[in-house]
């Protein structure tokens, strides 16, 4: 029996009431969770990622060790050898953690940017693989993200591999995916079996729920947990230091989800 | 040093050129990229370096294009790039899929004079599956059944880029943007558009030198102010976010793309004169 959650939007205040919250601040609190589950040196993100950016962010901010490498960063970049100095970094194992997302991803972790129908995309095109054939493979791990959770997205098969979920044996290979953040629920990865499982259940969500917005197969335990929602300690660093940080390079993502306009 | 105009810039880019840019975050020459547009350049080779912004899909929606080697076209934040997508779909150019370090990789070896270089990763990838210029062979120093991706080098015959500066004797300053600077190794002439030409020699100064390109490298250089706009350059002016948000819009279809470039790219050149 899944408990049905409460209404967290609109319960704001009380005692051990959780606190009003975006759907964007309860997801970078899940990856935030994901990349503290284990010893992460250095994190590197890639483009267009606002809501992992903010959950390494919130990592740093509760004191975390940790190294950010934030590849569209403008003032005060990380690399001093242009772009290709992230993937010496990574092809040398120096990159712990990355992000990926896709415009497809399937049952194996496989993940298709390339789009659908004949190669390269005749029928739908997505805007490419980026270093995603590269990345995946070469970094300690990858926590994969995508907002939208329906059959088009989590599908059973990929049209198209632009990065494998898992590799032959004797394929030089660094890492995995970790797990997928989605806008309804968190899934572990286990490379070991090539399979999903159900971690946990985001606010309204059920295991039925969930398998009716999957195109592929995974596992689930009888008793799924509901995703803890965010503290007010987490909020209040995501809305105060985390966004501080994030104004320059993400200014739509802050007005949009912090209500925060940047001063440029 | 070379200086030149825009336009003449332009004109030295002959049709069929295999031209190399960088995307919106490693200074474009955007200015460039709409000076060619006006030449009416056709059949161009475009490599993205390693991804493509908004120069190349300005150039590909203007039919300049017949095929693109890059890892990705995206406007960013602004999502798709709509005229890469329609061509794309049309089959109106030619695409071959790479993945971003493949791209460094190829021009370092041009860098370097060597044939190719090898890369990990890529193995079980469907993009290596189209790229039958790419070979996998067993890595010599390594244990049987080692695998590993062999590249060939890449040599553009044309680098383009946006610079913040030259010098009075043709080097050009910017800054950690290193990229560009394996570009214009790599590639047998480099374009460099830039904001302004100072007095003095970078490479007497040790704090310019390792932002600058040397000279040698450099063929030509023409004076563009804001010539990365919409892109950012370093700390001398921001991303124009509203501006690419304004271009997505109307290159959802052919007819407002071409309301876009009369206005934005052709009547650009009338008011100038």
């Amino acid at each position: 029996m899944i408990p049905t959650s409460d209404d967290r939007r609109a319960q704001p205040g009380g005692p051990n009431r959780p606190v009003e919250h975006a759907l964007e601040e309860l997801l970078a609190v899940c990856i935030a969770r994901l990349i503290r589950a284990q010893p992460t040196g250095h994190i590197a993100v890639g483009a267009a990622s606002p809501i992992p950016a903010a959950a390494c962010w919130l990592v740093a901010k509760q004191g975390a060790p940790v190294r950010l490498s934030l590849l569209h960063k403008r003032s005060g970049n990380p690399f001093t050898e242009g772009t290709r100095e992230l993937f010496d970094l990574t092809g040398q194992g120096r990159i712990d953690l990355f992000f990926l997302g896709g415009g497809e991803i399937d049952g194996q972790a496989n993940l298709n940017l390339i789009g659908m129908g004949e190669w390269p995309g005749t029928q739908v095109r997505f805007p490419g693989s980026f270093g995603s054939a590269f990345m995946y493979m070469m970094t300690g791990r990858t926590i994969l993200f995508r907002e939208e959770h329906s059959p088009r997205v989590l599908v059973e098969r990929v049209a198209h591999v632009s990065a494998p979920g898992v590799s032959a044996p004797g394929v030089f290979r660094r890492g995995h995916a970790q797990a997928l953040v989605t806008g309804r629920c968190v899934f572990r990865f286990h490379p070991e079996r090539a399979r999903f499982s159900l971690e946990s259940l985001h606010p309204g969500e059920t295991v039925a729920s969930i398998r009716a917005a999957t195109g592929f197969d995974f596992d689930a335990a009888d008793d799924v947990p509901q995703t803890a929602p965010p503290s007010a300690e987490e909020l209040a660093l995501l809305r105060g230091v985390v966004c501080d940080e994030m104004l320059e390079t993400y200014p739509e993502f802050c007005a949009r989800v912090f209500n925060r306009k940047s001063a440029a | 040093m070379t200086l030149t105009s825009l336009d003449a810039m332009a004109a030295s880019v002959p049709d069929g050129a295999l031209l190399a840019m960088p995307p919106d975050n490693s200074l474009p020459s955007v200015a460039l990229a709409k000076a060619l547009i006006r030449r009416g350049v056709r059949g161009l080779r475009l490599l993205g370096v390693p991804v493509g912004g908004f120069a190349a899909e300005i150039l590909i929606g203007a039919g300049c294009v017949a095929e693109v080697e890059t890892s990705a076209v995206s406007l960013g934040e602004a999502g798709f790039a709509p005229r890469f997508t329609a061509a794309i779909k049309a089959g109106s150019i030619v695409m071959r899929d790479c993945t971003c370090p493949a791209v460094h990789s190829m021009l370092q070896a041009s860098e370097k004079g060597v044939p190719f270089m090898p890369l990990r990763g890529l193995i079980g990838s469907d993009i290596l599956k189209h790229r039958p210029d790419w070979q996998v062979i067993q890595n010599p120093y390594g244990p049987p059944g080692d695998e590993i991706v062999l590249l060939p080098a890449i040599s553009p015959d044309v680098a383009a880029f946006h610079a913040v500066m030259a010098d009075e004797v043709g080097n050009v300053w910017l800054g950690r943007r290193r990229e560009c600077a394996t570009l214009a190794h790599a590639s047998k002439r480099a374009l460099v558009t830039v904001e302004r030409v100072v007095p003095g020699n970078f490479l007497e100064d040790e704090r310019l030198a390792s932002g600058a390109i040397n000279a040698t490298y450099v063929s030509a250089i023409a004076i563009a102010e804001r010539g990365a706009q919409p892109a950012a350059l370093l700390d001398e002016y921001g991303f124009d976010a509203a501006y690419v948000a304004d271009y997505a819009r109307m290159a959802r279809t052919e007819a407002g793309f071409q309301e876009w470039l009369a206005r934005e790219v052709f009547a650009q050149a009338v008011a100038a004169e």
